[in-house]
């Protein structure tokens, strides 16, 4: 028990409030096959979690990194609004291919996040201003564009929509006897790349290492000659160009333009990557806890779903209410920590 | 120039920059279309005389926004960061309102409870949740606009919750004068309302040292620690009166509709809010602050959106445009933008630098 407590101790904030999120996951998983039974121990509907959330995902990896970076972005939400219903419209109103739909999503992603890193990092404007103008604008822009829900039915966007990448060896039987695949969709893989890659780039590049220094301490960064402007800048351009990718995985998980998509979506990824264990403080974080965070969110609220809080208004509920346990828990945990490394 | 001197220009200087947009929107609506600034005086549904023109709807509208500057104003003076719940808070304010006015029927032409105690129990439950917002920010050390996140996440749920996911509707003319016309006052009533809180809030400013100890936990928490001021306690304070504006706020809006929807209610507001303290000149990031200048702020901004309005913007890209002001604001009043400027102007004018200098 006191080898726990001494490695604990130890650990570095990442590492804590990393292993935190895991084990909150795990228990919350396990909770939910007690109360579901059998529903959630096939690993469809682990998959399923991640087919309906492979767009948050990349969404809060993006937003994980700016908030290491000391900075926030609230415009992300907006922006995938504004790119499905860009790509939607361009799909099928303008006759557009697949590629060039893509093209225009990324396009859009990185221009948002050029704009906002230059105001952010290069003009010292609070970055909450001016991405709570940039989520504006979005939302604004996008009932500019078109204000009528509807389905794409381009054929080649359609198929691309439909593919689904079998897993091997998860599948399970159905009622009727028959065995039935496990899948996933596109993005998750997308999803899951995006993290793989941008966990190697914040462990062992320079650039990486440089968004947690800049974040932790922007003077002490700069004294050791990391370009912090040049640093909080990228991380912008960086979350805008996830942001573009999440916009068309969302895109083409949901295959329609309406006004009211991915409303809320940066409130959610904001608090995945909170529950992920990233600082607002900056200088703390892990990709791999914002992946758990996303996965932690949803399952909670599926499990209060089939607890019999069916009402819409329990998930916002649910939402705040964990963000709130984490941002207190997260408080608590750092106000002791400090005392006792100021009593060192 | 004394340095004293220079500070009190500076003051004076910051009413300024609402008072400049104001001038620019104004002359812009003179080029476009001079009877924008006409007031007439005519007769509604009720037979009762009211002044009608859209200087009467900017002040009229733009009561909520200048009630929430006010409590915007000190949140952001005392703690760096701003609050973004205001409008779920004031969807939950306003279906509270309603929940009691209606009791258990959704539709109502007789009131259940007098208005004024409903106003009361709202007021109460807005300046729990303001509290709970200003405990996380002042206890807790939670960013502020983090920490109304909580409530910006729920507050929707919440006012949906309260009543079910009903709708009521109050039939009761006497619950609209709030926020339409008393009879027989040819003056929009949230004016009044508006006002009324304008004086409230300049007396406590004058009276009591309110003004000062945000201002100095704003500018260093620690030394005004040092020097008897409980920050947290002050911080709390500011969440508190923040949440009796979001409940007056929330009246006039629920009275302006007799009923409540909760995905649109007061939408985006917390936006125009904040904005109209930015717009007021005040630093977001914390410290000295002008209130007269934020108010002010408010009514620009009500200014711009009647405009917009008026040149046939529908009320969804707004946004859009508004931001785009936003932008532009913060972008020159940003302090390296001003100082490039400044440096500019100098390179331009070189007598004039020399005369500085000098």
């Amino acid at each position: 028990m006191n080898k726990i407590k001494e490695k604990i101790r130890n650990m570095t904030d990442t590492n804590l409030l990393l292993t935190i999120t895991i084990v909150v996951f795990f228990a919350m998983y396990i909770a939910a096959i007690l109360i579901e039974g059998e529903g959630f121990l096939k690993p469809q509907s682990f998959f399923n979690i991640l087919n309906a959330n492979a767009a948050l995902i990349i969404l809060s990896c993006g937003l994980s990194i700016v908030m290491i970076t000391g900075g926030i972005d609230i415009s992300v939400g907006g922006v995938t609004g504004l790119i499905s219903m860009c790509c939607a419209v361009y799909l099928d109103y303008k006759g557009g291919n697949v590629l060039m739909s893509v093209i225009i999503a990324l396009a859009i992603g990185l221009a948002f996040g050029v704009v906002q890193g230059f105001l952010v990092a290069y003009l010292d404007i609070q970055p909450f201003i001016v991405t709570l103008a940039g989520m504006f604008f979005a939302r604004g822009m996008t009932t500019i564009v078109h204000t009528n829900p509807f389905n794409v039915e381009n054929p080649a966007f359609v198929a691309l929509k439909e593919t689904r990448v079998i897993v091997p060896g998860m599948g399970s039987v159905n009622r009727l006897g028959r065995y039935v695949d496990a899948y996933v969709e596109l993005g998750v893989i997308v999803a899951l790349l995006v993290v793989l890659l941008l966990f190697v780039m914040l462990r062992w590049t320079k650039l990486g290492r440089s968004f947690y220094a800049v974040g932790g301490n922007s003077q002490s960064a700069l004294m050791l000659g990391i370009n912090v402007r040049r640093t909080r800048f990228l991380s912008h351009v960086l979350c805008g160009l996830l942001s573009g990718i999440g916009g068309y995985v969302y895109f083409l998980h949901v295959g329609s333009g309406a006004v009211t998509h991915a409303s809320g979506a940066e409130m959610n990824a904001i608090a995945s990557s909170i529950i992920g264990g990233t600082m607002l403080t900056g200088g703390v974080g892990n990709i791999i806890g914002t992946l758990f965070g996303v996965l932690s969110l949803s399952t909670i609220q599926n499990i209060v779903a089939s607890a019999g809080f069916g009402e819409s208004w329990w998930t916002g509920i649910t939402i705040a209410a964990m963000l709130c346990i984490f941002l207190v828990v997260q408080s608590v945990i750092m106000s002791v920590r400090k005392k006792r490394s100021a009593k060192k | 120039m004394s340095k004293a001197e220079k500070k009190q220009k500076a003051g004076s200087r910051q009413i300024l920059i609402p008072l400049i947009a104001l001038a620019i929107l104004a002359i812009f609506n003179l080029i476009v279309d001079p009877s924008f600034f006409s007031i007439s005086l005519g007769v509604n549904s009720q037979g009762d005389p009211v002044l009608s023109g859209n200087l009467v709807t900017v002040l009229d509208y733009g009561a909520e926004l200048a009630i929430l500057a006010i409590g915007m104003t000190l949140v952001t003076a005392a703690t760096g960061g701003q609050d973004i719940s205001v409008g779920a808070a004031m969807a939950i304010s306003g279906s509270i309102m309603l929940r009691v006015l209606c009791g258990e029927t959704t539709q109502t032409s007789v009131l259940h409870t007098p208005i004024i105690v409903a106003l009361l129990v709202s007021i109460v439950v807005a300046m729990l949740f303001g509290a709970f917002n200003g405990a996380l920010v002042a206890f807790f050390k939670i960013q502020p606009m983090v920490a109304t996140l909580i409530l910006f996440t729920a507050g929707r749920s919440i006012a949906a919750w309260i009543n079910n996911n009903e709708l009521p509707i109050i039939d009761d003319p006497k619950f609209g004068y709030a926020g339409g016309f008393i009879p027989g006052i040819p003056i929009p009533t949230p004016i009044f309302i508006a006002v009324i809180c304008m004086i409230v809030i300049a007396l406590l400013l004058r009276f009591t040292n309110l003004g000062l100890y945000t201002q100095s936990v704003g500018i260093n928490e620690e030394s005004s620690r040092l020097n008897g001021l409980n920050p947290e306690l002050i911080k709390l304070l500011t969440f508190v009166i923040l949440g009796v504006c979001v409940a007056i706020a929330g009246w006039i809006k629920v009275s302006r509709l007799s009923t409540i929807n909760y995905s649109t209610f007061a939408k985006d507001i917390e936006m125009d809010a904040i904005l109209a303290v930015a717009l007021g000149g005040n630093a977001l990031s914390g410290g000295k602050f002008n209130m007269a200048s934020s108010i002010l702020g408010a009514y620009v901004i009500q200014f711009l959106t009647t405009t917009l309005y008026r040149m046939d913007v529908s009320s969804a890209a707004i946004s859009a445009y508004k931001a785009v002001v936003v932008i532009l604001l913060v972008v020159m009043s940003a302090p390296t933008v001003q100082a490039w400027a400044k440096n500019m102007w100098k390179k331009l004018r070189p007598h004039a630098a020399v005369k500085e200098v000098g």
